[in-house]
C-alpha cells in the first residue's frame, strides 16, 4: 500500500524551493491506482466511493474526491430524501402552477404576485453549525439564504427565523439562545433586512441539537429573474466577493450530514465565519450587475463552495467548464486544491459573463470595491476540467457530481412504540389528575400557560432584530404573519408565516405536517392575505434509522397531500437530516412557510384589540383536543393523537378572513393554535393593552365541552375577530352563507384594562403582562 | 413604483410616494449619502419625498455635493463599523466636502446636515458634533419605539416641533450609548444644544438621557433614533392615532424644507 494523499490537512512540502504541494493530478491518479484515499473521513460510504471509481474509470484525484464527497453528501444531494420529495412535484396541479414562475430545483422558487412583480422566498436550516458555534452558525444561516435570494435576481426585503432550543432551564440553553439570537441580529440587522417573524420553541428534545432555520424573501420584476447556468461557449467564469479561506471545510458533508456524537472531537473548524458588511456590499453590487445586464448566470457559493458552483453551473448550462484553480483569491495561501474546492467561506458568488461585458462587469465590481478573479470559461466538452497551475486535477462529467449522486431508497417502518403513545391520551392520564376546575384554578392556569417558555412573550428576542429598516414593514411579530409592502404606489404586498409543531408530528407525522401547513396558511389568511405558495424546511433525525425515515416519509406525504388540498404548491426548501445526539432524534419538525399576497397591505388585519365596544367573535368549533397541546406539555404529558386537520374548513375560514379584511368587516383577528383560546384572548388584549369581557357559556353549550377545554384545547380552523358594530350583520351573514360556525363571545372593553372571563374570573392586564413578559428576561437577562 | 432603485446607481431617488408633495417646496434638494454598508438611505429619501422635497442620492466617493441644499447621513453599518462606528466613513471624499460646507464661515452658507444613528456616529467621528457612542449598556441590539422630548426647536431640522413636545420615533442600534466628558455635557446643557432627550426610560445608558444634539449654529443635528421610520402612517410606530400610524418623525423633514424656503439658519 502506498502513501495516503493528504486532502484536508496539508502539512507537506511548504519550503519555497520545493513544489508547493504534492499535487495529485489526473495523470498521477491514473498511474497510481492503488493509492488509498481518505474517502471515509470525508463522509463517503464504501459503495459511494466504488461508484466514483466506476464513473471515472480510475481512482479519483484528491481534488475530485473532495468534490464528490461534498456534493454527494446528504446535505447537497438529498440522497435519502429525493425519492420522497418527488411527491411535491407529482401532486402539483396545473391550477396550482398558475402563479409559479420558477419551481423546485433552482436556488429559490419564484411566485407571480401581479402587476409584473414577483417574489422569491425560501427557508433553510443551519442547525449543526449553530450548535457548534452559535453566533457564527446562526449568522451564516441568514447569509446563506439571503445569497440564494440574490442569485435569483431579487432584492432581499425581509427575513424570518424559526428557532427551537432545548429546555429553557438547561445550563447550555442560555449559551445557545444568546449566541444564536445575537448572530441572527448581528448579520440580518447589518444587511438592512427587517426581521418580521418566526417561532421560538423550547423542548428538551432539541437539547443537543437546536433547530435554527432561516427564511428570506426577495422581490423582483418578472423580467429580472436570473437562473444559475453556464451557457454560451467562450463565456467567462468569475468568482467574486470574499476571499476563500479555511473555514467551513466539509461543512456540508462532515457537519450537516452526520449525527453528533459525544465521543468525537469538536467540529468547530467546519463552521463558517461570516462578515455581513461584505454581504451587504455584495447585495448592492449584484443588483447593479443585474440591472446593467452584464451577467448571464449567477450562483451563490454556499454548501460545498466552489465544488457546487462549478459543477451546478456547468451541468445546468452547456455542459462544460474549464477552470484554473490557482486564480482563486485566498485568505490562506496554504490551502490545498481539495480544500479550496470544499471551503464554505461566506459572501462569495460565481457568475458567467460574456467576453464583451467583462469591462462593464469589472467597473461595477471596482465601484463597490468587491474583489474578483476570472477563473476560466464555459466549454461544450461536457467535462468540468479544473487545473492547478496548468496541470489537470479534476476531469469529470459535471452531471455526475451535481445531479447523478447516489439515491437511496432507505428502509422505513412505523415505530412499534407509536401505538402505545397514541393510545395514551391526555384526558384521564395521571398528568391530567389535577385538571383546573373552578374560577381560581382556571385563572391560575391561564397565567401559568402564558408565562410558560413556549407561550411567553418573545419580545426579549424579537427586540434584538430590526423590524423597521426599508420602511415597508406593515406587520411584524407578535402579529400572526409578517407583512411587507412591495409596491409603494399601489400597496401591493406579501404576508409570510412559518409554523411547525414537533409534538404533533411526533404523535402522528402525517397529520403533523398537514397541521403545520394548516397553521401557516391560517396565519397568512388571518392577516388578510391570500395564500399562494409554500416553502419548507424538513428537520429530522437520521435517515439511517428506519423509524425516523418513516416519520420523514409520512411527513412528506402529509405535506404534499395538504398542499394539493389547499391548492398551494411547494416552490423550494431544504431537508435537514441527522438532527440527533446520542442516538435520540429530535421530534420530526417540518417547518412550513406560507407566502400570501395582498392587493393593498393597507387593509391588513393586526392581531390586537383597539376599538372599545367592538364585538368579539369566535370562528370555528372546539372539541376535546388536548393531546400534544401546550397545556399537556406543561403537565409533562405527550401522547394521544394531535388535533384533526380539516383543510376544507381551513380554506373556508381563510376565505372569510380574507373577505372580511378586504371589505373592512374586522379590525383585528388572531388565529387559534398553540395555547388555544386562552392564548388568543390574552395576546389580543396585551397587544395594545385593551381589555375585553368574554362569555364562554354559549360555545360550551354548542360544542358540548367545559370551560377548561374551551380555553386550552387546540382544535384547528379557529380564529377570534373583532367586528365593528356597524359591520356585525354583514359579517355574520357572510359566515352563515359559508356555513361557518361563528358565535359572539364578547366585547372589547377599552376602559377595563382587564380580561374578564365572565362567570369565571377576571385578570388585570398588568398581571397578565407581568407573567407573559417576565419569563425570557428571567432566564436570559 | 415601477422599479427597485439601485442605491448609488440612480442619480435621484425618483420613485413616487403616495403622499402629495407639498406645493412650493419640491425645489429644495436634500442629499442622502450612501456609504458601503449604509442601510437606511432609501428610507431617508422616502421621508424627504413625503415631506415634499426632492431627494438626491449621493455616493460616498463623489468629489462634489451636486449642489444640494442640505445633507442627510442615514443609518446603517458603514464600512461594517470596522474599527469604530463611523471611524472610516469620516474619511470618505464626500465627508471632507460636507465638513467644509457645514463649517462655512457665514451663517447663510452653512450646509444643514442631519446625522441619523450611524450618521450621528459619523458626525461625532468627524468632530462636527462632540461626544461619542459606545455599546448599549445592556450590550444587546435594541429595536424599540423611543419616546423623545424636543429640548431645542431652534435648529434647522427641528423648527416644526414645539419646545417640550414629546414624539415617538423608532430606535434601533447596538452602539447607541451617548457619552462625553462632564465638561462637554455641561457645556451642551448650558448652551441649549441638547436637542432631544429620552423620556420614560433610558434605553441604552446615554449620558443625561441624551438622544440627539446640535452644534451651536444649529445647522448640524445628530440623533440615534430614526425619524425617517416615523413618516408614513401604516409603517411607523404605534401611536394614539392608530396602529403603526406614528408620523412624529416627519417634522425633521418639513422643518428643513421650511428652513430652506424661509432662509433661516
Amino acid at each position: 500500500m502506498s502513501q495516503p494523499i493528504p486532502v484536508a490537512n496539508p502539512a507537506v512540502n511548504q519550503h519555497p524551493d520545493t513544489p508547493k504541494f504534492n499535487i495529485d493530478t489526473v495523470e498521477h491518479a491514473t498511474g497510481t491506482p492503488d493509492t488509498e484515499l481518505p474517502w471515509a473521513e470525508l463522509g463517503l460510504k464504501d459503495n459511494e466511493y466504488r461508484r466514483v471509481v466506476e464513473i471515472l474509470g480510475r481512482r479519483p484525484t484528491a481534488a475530485e474526491l473532495a468534490m464528490y464527497s461534498v456534493m454527494w453528501s446528504e446535505h447537497c444531494s438529498y440522497k435519502s430524501s429525493k425519492n420522497h420529495l418527488r411527491q411535491f412535484g407529482d401532486k402539483v396541479t396545473d391550477e396550482m402552477k398558475e402563479h409559479l414562475l420558477v419551481g423546485i430545483g433552482e436556488n429559490a422558487g419564484v411566485v407571480d404576485i401581479g402587476d409584473g412583480w414577483a417574489v422569491t422566498f425560501k427557508v433553510e436550516s443551519h442547525n449543526h453549525p449553530s450548535f457548534v458555534e452559535p453566533y457564527q452558525g446562526a449568522a451564516t444561516g441568514v447569509g446563506g439564504i439571503v445569497r440564494d435570494i440574490i442569485s435569483m435576481g431579487a432584492r432581499p426585503v425581509a427575513v424570518m427565523d424559526p428557532l427551537r432550543f432545548g429546555a429553557i432551564d438547561h445550563p447550555d440553553t442560555a449559551r445557545l439562545v444568546h449566541g444564536i439570537v445575537s448572530g441572527i441580529g448581528g448579520y440580518g440587522n447589518s444587511l438592512g433586512l427587517p426581521n418580521i417573524g418566526g417561532e421560538v420553541v423550547f423542548d428538551s428534545v432539541y437539547q443537543g441539537n437546536p433547530l435554527v432555520n432561516a427564511l428570506a424573501v426577495g422581490v423582483l420584476r418578472h423580467e429580472d429573474i436570473r437562473l444559475a447556468n453556464a451557457s454560451g461557449v467562450g463565456n467567462r467564469v468569475v468568482l467574486f466577493g470574499a476571499r476563500t479561506g479555511g473555514d467551513g471545510i466539509g461543512g456540508a458533508s462532515v457537519l450537516a450530514s452526520e449525527s453528533f456524537d459525544a465521543g468525537k472531537p469538536s467540529k468547530r473548524p467546519a463552521v463558517q465565519v461570516g462578515d455581513p458588511f461584505v454581504e451587504k456590499v455584495l447585495i448592492e453590487c449584484c443588483l447593479e450587475l443585474f440591472k446593467a445586464s452584464v451577467v448571464e448566470g449567477i450562483q451563490d457559493l454556499g454548501a460545498a463552495g466552489i465544488s457546487c458552483a462549478t459543477s451546478e453551473l456547468a451541468s445546468n448550462g452547456d455542459g462544460g467548464m474549464h477552470v484554473e484553480l490557482t486564480k482563486v483569491l485566498l485568505r490562506d495561501p496554504t490551502l490545498t486544491p481539495g480544500e479550496i474546492l470544499m471551503s464554505e467561506s461566506q459572501e462569495r458568488m460565481m457568475a458567467v459573463v460574456t467576453p464583451e461585458n467583462v469591462g462593464a462587469f469589472e467597473a461595477i465590481l471596482d465601484k463597490w470595491a468587491v474583489e474578483y478573479s476570472w477563473l476560466g470559461e464555459v466549454t461544450d466538452t461536457g467535462r468540468l476540467i479544473i487545473e492547478w497551475d496548468g496541470e489537470t486535477i479534476v476531469d469529470v462529467d459535471p452531471r455526475t457530481v451535481a445531479h447523478d449522486g447516489p439515491v437511496y431508497d432507505r428502509p422505513f417502518h412505523r415505530p412499534e412504540w407509536l401505538d402505545g403513545i397514541q393510545a395514551d391520551g391526555f384526558s384521564g392520564s395521571i398528568q391530567d389528575a389535577a385538571r383546573p376546575e373552578g374560577a381560581p384554578a382556571l385563572r391560575a392556569a391561564v397565567l401559568e400557560l402564558m408565562a410558560s417558555p413556549n407561550m411567553c412573550s418573545k419580545d426579549w428576542i424579537t427586540s434584538q432584530y430590526d423590524r423597521y429598516v426599508q420602511g415597508n414593514t406593515a406587520l411584524a411579530m407578535p402579529d400572526d404573519a409578517g407583512v411587507i409592502r412591495v409596491d409603494e404606489e399601489t400597496g401591493l404586498g406579501v404576508a409570510l408565516s412559518t409554523d411547525a409543531n414537533g409534538r404533533y408530528s411526533y404523535l402522528d407525522p402525517y397529520e403533523g405536517a398537514r397541521l403545520a401547513l394548516a397553521e401557516a396558511y391560517r396565519n397568512v389568511a388571518t392577516s388578510g392575505a391570500k395564500p399562494l405558495a409554500v416553502t419548507d424546511c424538513l428537520n429530522f433525525g437520521s435517515p439511517e434509522d428506519p423509524e425516523v425515515m418513516w416519520q420523514f416519509a409520512e411527513s412528506v406525504r402529509g405535506l404534499s397531500d395538504a398542499c394539493r388540498e389547499l391548492g398551494v404548491p411547494v416552490t423550494g426548501g431544504n431537508v435537514s437530516l441527522y438532527n440527533q445526539t446520542g442516538g435520540v432524534p429530535v421530534h420530526p419538525t417540518p417547518v412550513v412557510g406560507v407566502l400570501g399576497v395582498f392587493d393593498d397591505v393597507a387593509r391588513r388585519t393586526p392581531s390586537g384589540w383597539v376599538e372599545d365596544g367592538q364585538a368579539i367573535y369566535l370562528l370555528g368549533t372546539t372539541a376535546d383536543e388536548l393531546d400534544g397541546s401546550e397545556w399537556a406539555n406543561l403537565r409533562g404529558h405527550l401522547g394521544g393523537r394531535p388535533p384533526k386537520a380539516d383543510l376544507d374548513r381551513e380554506r373556508r375560514l381563510a376565505e372569510i378572513l380574507i373577505n372580511a379584511s378586504r371589505d373592512g368587516m374586522v379590525d383585528s383577528a388572531h388565529d387559534l393554535s398553540e395555547g388555544g383560546l386562552a392564548a388568543a384572548l390574552v395576546e389580543s388584549a396585551l397587544r395594545f393593552n385593551v381589555g375585553a369581557r368574554v362569555g364562554l357559556d354559549e360555545v360550551c353549550a354548542r360544542d358540548g365541552i367545559d370551560a377548561f377545554t374551551l380555553l386550552f384545547s387546540e382544535s384547528q380552523a379557529r380564529a377570534v375577530v373583532a367586528v365593528p358594530r356597524s359591520e356585525e350583520i354583514r359579517f355574520t351573514d357572510m359566515c352563515t352563507a359559508r356555513a361557518f360556525p361563528a358565535i359572539r363571545i364578547g366585547v372589547v372593553d377599552a376602559d377595563a384594562v382587564s380580561l374578564d372571563i365572565q362567570r369565571h374570573f377576571t385578570v388585570p392586564l398588568d398581571e397578565l403582562r407581568g407573567a407573559h413578559e417576565g419569563t425570557l428576561p428571567a432566564y436570559f437577562g | 413604483m415601477t422599479e427597485t432603485p439601485l442605491i448609488g446607481a440612480a442619480p435621484t431617488f425618483s420613485t413616487g410616494s403616495r403622499a402629495d408633495a407639498a406645493q412650493g417646496l419640491s425645489g429644495a434638494r436634500i442629499g442622502v449619502i450612501t456609504f458601503p454598508g449604509t442601510l437606511d438611505d432609501r428610507d431617508a429619501a422616502r421621508a424627504v419625498r413625503i415631506a415634499g422635497g426632492t431627494a438626491v442620492a449621493l455616493w460616498h466617493a463623489d468629489p462634489e455635493l451636486a449642489g444640494v441644499d442640505a445633507v442627510i447621513i442615514p443609518g446603517g453599518f458603514s464600512y461594517g463599523d470596522y474599527l469604530r462606528a463611523g471611524a472610516l466613513s469620516r474619511f470618505a471624499p464626500l465627508m471632507e466636502r460636507i465638513i467644509q460646507a457645514a463649517n462655512a464661515r457665514t451663517a447663510t452658507a452653512r450646509l444643514p446636515v442631519l446625522g441619523i444613528c450611524n450618521g450621528f456616529q459619523i458626525l461625532t467621528e468627524s468632530h462636527l458634533l462632540p461626544g461619542s457612542m459606545i455599546k448599549n449598556d445592556h450590550l444587546k441590539f435594541a429595536c424599540l419605539d423611543a419616546k423623545l422630548r424636543v429640548e431645542n426647536n431652534a435648529t434647522a431640522w427641528t423648527t416644526d416641533y414645539l419646545p417640550g413636545q414629546e414624539i415617538t420615533v423608532p430606535l434601533k442600534n447596538q452602539d447607541g450609548q451617548y457619552i462625553a466628558d462632564e465638561k462637554t455635557l455641561d457645556a451642551l446643557e448650558a448652551e441649549g444644544l441638547v436637542t432631544f432627550r429620552y423620556v420614560g426610560g433610558n434605553p441604552n445608558g446615554s449620558r443625561r438621557e441624551i438622544a440627539g444634539i446640535s452644534n451651536a449654529a444649529g445647522n448640524i443635528v445628530g440623533l440615534m433614533p430614526h425619524p425617517e421610520h416615523a413618516v408614513e402612517s401604516g409603517y411607523g410606530p404605534d401611536a394614539a392615532s392608530g396602529r403603526s400610524a406614528g408620523t412624529d418623525g416627519l417634522g425633521f423633514f418639513t422643518s428643513i424644507l421650511n428652513t430652506l424656503v424661509g432662509g433661516t439658519k
